[in-house]
């Protein structure tokens, strides 16, 4: 499998289907393109068949604005059809901006208020280890959001309960709405902060898809008793130069000759 | 307060499953121990030797909601979240997406208005098995004062969807709860009062979502309450048969969804409606009343009789009841004012 291709497939589908919508998060799926395909195509436990599976690795997209990026990898593994993904944010669609797990095979958990979904992954790292399974549950985060107190509160129970079936990745991308995170509410040194909490911190290029792998490969064995962060440095917007760190395009809409030239600049 | 010696002793007794708090920390004096309708960690305890699926959290609160009975005798099912209730709810609806029924214990100032979009997001939009519990509910937190008092939560809890929200009466009554709810499709709000709510089922009733219960029978007016204010409304009908006036009562404990049928026959049946709720009257069970009877295109003598749109002041439960005329006599003085039209 290119992880490279799967990545470049993650963005021009979110370009695709931001124009069914009319706008859309591009810059926030694009920062993690690399984290979604070295996750989805190179380490998570999964089977599309059958997307109930009580021993699957779980994930959940606590930073759930990105989920335009997850339902074409979804597709792609056969979790559904991808012509499915062309009712995108259409009236009664299973596919909103943010994800439903009611509706959407492979999603496990609904997210779009930032904060949540460490807490969810807590409870289900925290389940699996009372059912004797041996999956891991990973989080991405955002490192905005890593201001919702929520957060912490989750970090503070994940080292007690001990759960290092529990990975949390950040995708720091620098960003938020309103700015630069550094700028708006500083969330560095997340490494510390996170190691203060009791978790086992790891800092990789998120944008390096052999780092990637290599670090989910150093990660301890299943079974441990300390919950990981895997923090990613990564560029909001990534792949596309005019919104790489440009706070114009948190959410967006690309339109004529605007959407041929990114659609190029991304297949190049 | 407690000393070292006291802290072991109480230790010993959480973990047996014999002590909650120790009186000098009661709410207004009385022995806590007496607490007939905590019976939430124990029931859970029962029904969770035969349900696996069955997981307790609470939020240092343990002492409090007597889910220490649950901690006593299963404690690798049992979780302390520590003073992060919004941690709590969101891993209970973790926790139900692995194929738990988690059981999340709080004060229902805490366990409402602090989660409520815990409980929406993440508890009822997934439409996942969630047991919010909410105890110490209304004002009978006394004179803690508002923080601690949760007026609100009937009118919040029942605006979100595929959220049912039930009042447990009693101890038996909030056994039949329980059981009720293990097999209940969606996510659930149980509001408690402080446990020590009188008798009013002998019984562990039998109860279908959606369906009151008529504790008594009248042509009069109809009584409509739920929770804790059902026992002093049984009171008032007493106080008013014995004037003459009969009563029905109905304890609706299944605020969402409501029991249409019932209020609908109240208002033909009897004439007068009186909905009794310890909670703020602005969009509680008055209004959800109010609501059902004008949808239908009936308008009954009626009156929403709760706590005023206001912050209590200080004092012990008791005295806040009669303040309010949320007691016995008090229901049936409000009961007597809407029959002779003032």
């Amino acid at each position: 499998m290119d992880l490279a291709d799967r990545a470049r497939f993650v963005r021009t589908e979110t370009v695709r289907l931001t124009r069914i919508a009319g706008a859309g998060h591009y810059s926030a799926v694009f920062s993690c393109a690399e984290i979604l395909a070295a996750l989805y195509y190179g380490e998570l436990r999964l089977d599309p068949a059958r997307p109930d599976w009580p021993d699957r690795d779980r994930f959940v997209m606590s930073k759930g604005h990105a989920a335009i990026g997850l339902y074409p990898v979804l597709a792609d593994l056969g979790f559904y059809d991808p012509s499915e993904l062309d009712t995108y944010t259409r009236l009664g669609s299973a596919f909103g901006d943010h994800p439903d797990a009611k509706r959407i095979p492979g999603v496990d958990f609904s997210s779009g208020s930032l904060g949540h979904g460490l807490s969810i992954c807590v409870g289900m790292a925290w389940a699996g280890r009372l059912r004797g399974s041996d999956h891991r549950t990973w989080c991405l985060l955002g490192d905005g959001e890593l201001a919702e107190g929520q957060v912490w509160e989750a970090a503070m129970a994940a080292a007690h309960y001990g759960l290092g079936n529990l990975v949390a990745v950040v995708d720091a991308n620098q960003l938020g709405i309103d700015g630069f995170v550094a700028d708006v509410m500083a969330a560095e040194p997340i490494e510390d902060r996170f190691a203060a909490f009791g978790w086992d911190t790891h800092r990789v290029d998120g944008h390096d898809l052999d780092a990637l792998l290599a670090t989910f490969d150093a990660l301890p064995a299943r079974g441990g008793d300390r919950p990981q962060v895997i923090v990613a440095d990564t560029v909001k917007g990534k792949g596309v130069a005019r919104m790489e760190l440009s706070p114009d395009w948190h959410v967006g809409n690309l339109v004529g000759a605007d959407y041929d030239d990114v659609m190029a600049e991304l297949t190049a | 307060m407690t000393t070292t010696q006291d802290q072991t002793q109480d230790q010993a007794a959480i973990f047996n499953g014999t002590a909650t708090f120790k009186d000098s920390r009661s709410v207004d004096g009385t022995d806590t121990r007496a607490m007939p309708a905590f019976v939430l960690g124990e029931e859970l305890a029962e029904l969770a030797e035969v349900d696996p699926r069955i997981v307790v959290l609470t939020a240092d609160l343990g002492r409090s909601n007597r889910t220490t009975d649950f901690a006593a005798r299963h404690p690798d099912r049992f979780v302390n979240a520590g003073i992060a209730e919004k941690n709590m709810i969101t891993m209970a609806a973790g926790m139900a997406a692995s194929g738990l029924v988690p059981f999340a214990a709080t004060f229902g100032s805490f366990a409402a208005l602090l989660c409520a979009e815990q409980i929406r997001t993440d508890c009822a939009y997934p439409d996942l098995p969630v047991r919010v519990v909410g105890h110490h509910s209304g004002m009978s937190m006394g004179f803690y004062g508002t923080s601690h008092h949760s007026l609100e939560d009937l009118a919040m809890m029942r605006s979100i969807a595929d959220l049912t929200v039930v009042s447990a009466t009693d101890a038996n009554h909030l056994r039949a709860l329980l059981r009720l709810s293990l097999d209940h499709p969606h996510a659930m709000y149980l509001r408690l009062g402080r446990g020590r709510d009188p008798e009013v089922y002998a019984e562990v009733p039998e109860l279908v979502v959606g369906k009151a219960l008529t504790l008594r029978e009248g042509t009069d007016l109809t009584i409509v309450t739920t929770g804790s204010e059902v026992a002093p409304a049984m009171q008032a009908a007493d106080d008013l048969a014995a004037a003459g006036v009969e009563a029905r009562v109905v304890d609706m404990w299944t605020i969402s969804p409501l029991d249409r049928d019932a209020v609908l026959a109240a208002a033909r049946e009897t004439g007068a409606v009186l909905t009794v709720e310890e909670a703020n009257g602005t969009g509680g069970l008055g209004s959800a009343v109010a609501e059902c009877l004008l949808d239908a295109g009936l308008a009954p003598r009626f009156r929403r009789h709760g706590v005023p749109d206001q912050h209590v002041p200080v004092g012990p439960p008791a005295a806040l009841y009669a303040h309010y005329r949320l007691d016995g006599a008090g229901i049936a003085a409000v009961a007597r004012e809407l029959l002779e039209g003032n």
